[in-house]
């Protein structure tokens, strides 16, 4: 098997009987980075110098028969927007082009006490707004299994990365699809995680009663492995909860899910939506059904007024959370100005992307006094209502299943000048960010121009054990995942 | 026309925590610039808030003392504006859900008591503190102060003028000195007022244009202020209807001596208020109320009363001993040793408080234990040394810390009472001032008052000038 097909599950038995070394491992990484990066663009910036020092500790420490964390000598990369210490932290944004954290997330904390090796920090659409990658300031990450499409957004470059075999893991951050959604185009895992499971502390914060912090990984197992790596109660973040009996959800994940209580959405499949996503779904709705799970259509309205919350409760916390980047303390600044109120408004103009401004002026919008109420508070409204739809849901049913995406991944450019049109791409996750649910996008299947098709596990709150064993079951039954995702060579 | 003086304060005071509101980061006073802070208080990208549960715990306290309701749910909310000092772009604050909501507190008016109610407490953080540079075209900032946790005081438009407004201010501080929730040192920013006056004619229900005044920190400022700004707004109305006061903040500059306009309200905030998404609700069970009440101590107010029915002090005395915690502690402390609390009483606010005001300092940095002046009160009494002397005494005692025996001893000023030395002495002044004893008994009582003087010059004040003066009239008949 070549390293760049394996799963993390595969080095860490490589490792540990010494087939490779983990300066080996990070060498191929790198060599496959030197390879495909130039089409992909999946990195913003890579970390070779601590890489290597990491890689010869780990394997001091495998030398001298030391107890190893249970990411030990694992490449992994991070989304641009989760702080690491001493490397650039840029959020794909001019305006925090050299910014040097003094301090590690909790995640990437946590990661490092696990024995993983980061590889570097992936491309993303600026400050985490956006559904294909196109909003970076530096770079348009591409689609590994086809260069002239979207990988998706925001955490696009963590899924290329992770998809193109540049690293076994990749963190990403999902507001409103922003892990599951370029899963899915890219044909891996990704997993929003319950709001309060994974720790905040040193994500840049885009909507922080949205925001959640998750892995994208080749299979299943990956995905459990690095959750109960990254999950648990941070005395930073009092956002977080700890979760009671939170055994491994590696051990969990064969259990399989004989008596699960399935339902779809029949919303979810508009006779609009593109036949090959749908019949993917079913294929496999059919398969869990095979493996005694039972399955109901039920009726989950998806409405414009949803999307639209979305929208005005995300830009309002961010145009809030930006307010940060004045060109006064860090980042970016201007060289023309006269006064503060021109530095500050110079810095803004030159160092915010299209995007990121167009969002800042909604949030700022609707939060103004009078017109608070008819935005703002309805969108909160509206919040609540399909909380309590969810809920009411979660009630009777362990799982539900949909799309990830009700589009395959696009052609680079065909949304871009189309913002309604993008946002209409997070149409099936947005509901587990308004409501803190966890949800999982695995790949279910290709259509016929071979692009992956992705298939969405929503749970009830902190039931990722559930969504995993079901997602392992269906993996299992699929023959993808385990290092058989295949990575094509990237074509020139 | 008459006009009404209308006035509501807000008093931001900083809580006495050992670190801030949302970080481990120290709150001392006065620290090496920009180096008590951490990426939280900096607001630095990624970082996140975490609330203080002892800021929490003060601000209940302090709702406790000042008659509130506290509610069991409160909420952080975010208020968002643009200012060099303050790192987030918002400050974390309270906004429709308050820690505690409608209180009031009694103030004293000479001698009559006034309700003033209070609105709302709640908890904010401070921003940083910007220095201007003069002369040069930047401005630094300090942000050693950012995230200090603050609690706001805001009254109803109860107060009818600055003289209400200062004893208001007063009361409050002294209410949050008593019960340790603040330092209350104005002069290092840890109390501050802002003032929201108005004036209206009499009789009028309804309140007029108001005028805040920002950041007044000493009562001084406060009064000069705001009687400043009530003439100014009073001078408006009766110039000409037509130059209302318009609505507007304004700042004291001490060194005019007037308020001057710093932004109309054709300009003022909107601050776009929304909930804090990065802190979870603040949860307070009864018990934990229950709890934080029992911390509570005597109130000024209280003690004032207790003093005069116990201890039979004067309204005025017990008014100034009650004005600070430390000196009305001090006197109590003293009275344990068995002295009447009157003697007590005039020495500490006689002596003492002139001591205190000549030297600048306060009671809790001065050196003399309470054992040691009622020692020097029971010298008094035993007749050990004079009144007269034993001021010198607490002088000494005062700058030395030194035990009055050992002062007196050093000093040899006890008193002279053996009446064979004081004979000897009263027998010389007598063979020196023949005149003096003819002239009292031609009925002139101040030859008495010159002899006696005489004694006094002679045993340089430490004859016992009872015994000295029935020698002097005994041998006075004699001769
Ligand atoms: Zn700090």
């Amino acid at each position: 098997m070549k390293i760049d097909q394996m799963t993390m599950e595969d080095i860490r038995s490589g490792l540990d009987t010494k087939k490779f070394t983990a300066k080996e491992l990070v060498q191929s990484v790198y060599k496959k980075i030197s390879e495909v990066e130039d089409q992909v663009e999946a990195y913003i910036t890579l970390s070779e110098e601590e890489a290597y020092k990491k890689a010869e500790e780990i394997d001091t420490a495998i030398e001298q028969g030391e107890v190893l964390g249970p990411l030990a000598g694992i490449p992994i990369a991070i989304k641009d927007n989760i702080c690491t210490e001493g490397i650039k932290t840029t959020c794909a944004s001019k305006m925090l082009e050299d910014f040097i954290p003094p301090y590690d997330a909790t995640v990437v904390k946590k990661l490092k006490d696990a024995g993983a090796i980061i590889i570097g920090k992936t491309n993303m659409d600026e400050f985490a707004m956006g559904s294909s990658t196109e909003n970076s300031a530096f770079k348009v990450t591409k689609n590994p299994w086809r260069l002239d499409r979207v990988p998706g957004g925001s955490s696009g470059g963590s899924a290329a990365a992770v998809a193109a075999g540049m690293a076994f893991m990749a963190l990403g951050s999902d507001t409103g699809g922003s892990i599951r959604q370029p899963a899915a185009f890219c044909g891996v895992v990704g997993l929003k995680p319950t709001y309060g499971l994974v720790s905040r502390y040193g994500l840049v914060a885009f909507a922080s009663s949205l925001d959640q912090i998750g892995p994208i990984t080749k299979s299943v197992k990956d995905c459990a492995l690095t959750l109960d790596v990254i999950h648990g109660f941070d005395p930073k973040d009092g956002t977080t909860k700890s979760v009671k009996n939170a055994t491994s959800y590696l051990n969990e994940i064969e259990k399989g899910i004989e008596g699960l209580r399935i339902a779809i959405p029949r919303e979810f499949f508009p006779s609009t939506l593109d036949s090959q996503i749908t019949n993917e779904i079913m294929e496999s709705m059919f398969m869990l059904k095979g493996l005694g799970a039972t399955i109901d259509e039920i009726s989950l309205p998806i409405t414009e007024e949803g999307l639209s919350a979305y929208y005005i409760i995300s830009s309002a916390e961010a145009s809030s959370n930006l307010g940060r980047f004045d060109g006064i303390k860090y980042g970016y600044r201007s060289d023309e100005y006269e006064d503060i109120e021109e530095l500050v408004l110079n810095a803004r103009t030159e160092g915010f992307g299209k995007e990121t401004k167009r969002r800042i002026m909604l949030g700022t919008y609707t939060l103004t006094s009078g017109y608070y109420d008819a935005y703002y508070n309805r969108a909160q409204k509206v919040r609540e209502k399909i909380k309590q739809q969810f809920n009411d849901i979660f009630k009777k049913y362990d799982l539900i299943i949909s799309p990830t995406s009700p589009v395959l991944p696009f052609p680079i450019g065909e949304k871009i000048g189309n913002p309604l049109d993008m946002y209409l791409s997070d149409i099936y996750t947005i509901s587990a960010n308004l409501t803190g649910l966890p949800a999982i996008s695995l790949p279910c299947g290709f259509c016929m121009e071979g692009l992956p098709i992705g298939l969405q596990i929503i749970g009830g709150p902190f039931s990722e054990s559930k969504i995993l064993r079901a997602a392992y079951a269906l993996e299992q039954e699929l023959g993808l995942g385990n290092g058989v995702a295949v990575i094509k060579e990237a074509k020139r | 026309m008459k006009w009404e003086t209308v006035i509501g304060i807000e008093i931001h005071a900083e809580l006495k925590t050992k670190s801030k509101i949302f970080c481990g980061c120290p709150t001392d006073f006065g620290g090496d610039v920009n180096k008590q802070t951490c990426p939280i208080c900096l607001g630095l990208p990624g970082s996140l808030p975490r609330l203080n549960k002892e800021v929490v715990n003060l601000a209940i306290k302090a709702g406790l003392a000042l008659n509130c309701k506290i509610n069991n749910v409160s909420k952080m909310d975010r208020k968002n504006y643009f200012y060099a000092d303050l790192p987030k772009a918002y400050q974390i604050s309270q906004y429709d859900y308050p820690v505690c909501t409608g209180g009031y507190v009694d103030i004293d008016l000479d001698g009559e008591k006034k309700r003033i109610r209070i609105n709302r407490i709640h908890i904010e953080e401070d921003p940083g503190k910007l220095i201007h540079l003069q002369d040069e075209p930047f401005t630094l900032v300090d942000y050693n102060r950012s995230g200090v946790a603050l609690i706001e005081i805001v009254t109803e438009a109860d107060l009818r003028s600055p003289l209400e407004a200062v004893q208001y201010a007063k009361t409050i501080k002294s209410i949050l000195e008593y019960e340790n929730i603040s330092d209350c040192r104005m002069e290092e920013g840890s109390l501050r007022c802002d003032a929201n006056i108005s004036i209206r004619e009499h009789g009028d229900a309804r309140l007029n244009t108001k005028v805040e005044l920002k950041n007044i920190n000493s009562f001084k400022e406060l009064q000069k202020a705001l009687e400043k700004e009530e003439s100014r707004q009073r001078e408006l109305y009766d110039f000409n209807e037509s130059y209302k006061v318009i609505q507007e903040t304004r700042r004291w500059d001490s060194s005019k001596g007037r308020t001057i306009s710093m932004r109309k309200k054709e300009d003022a905030h909107d601050y776009r208020y929304f909930a804090e998404p990065d802190i979870p609700k603040l949860v307070v069970d009864d018990e934990t109320i229950r709890q934080i009440e029992e911390t509570l101590t005597e109130l000024p107010s209280d003690k004032k009363a207790r003093f005069i029915e116990d201890y039979k002090l004067t309204e005025k005395e017990a008014e100034i001993l009650v004005g600070e915690k430390s000196l009305a502690d001090y006197f109590e402390e003293v009275i344990k040793f068995g002295l009447s609390p009157k003697l007590i009483a005039n020495w500490v606010l006689g002596d003492l408080m002139k001591l205190l005001k000549v030297q600048d300092t306060n009671i809790g940095s001065i050196p003399i234990k309470a054992q040691d002046i009622s020692e020097l009160l029971k010298l008094i009494e035993k007749g050990d040394i004079s009144g007269k002397i034993a001021k010198d005494v607490l002088e000494e005692m005062f700058n030395t810390g030194k035990e009055p025996t050992i002062i007196i001893e050093e000093k040899g000023l006890k008193q002279i009472s053996q009446g064979n030395v004081l004979e000897v002495i009263v027998d010389t002044v007598l063979e020196g001032n023949i005149k003096s004893i003819e002239d009292y008994k031609a009925g002139k009582e101040q030859a008495l008052t010159f002899l006696m003087g005489q004694v006094m010059k002679e045993t340089k004040g430490q004859a016992n000038p009872v015994m000295a003066k029935e020698m002097l009239l005994n041998k006075i008949k004699i001769v």
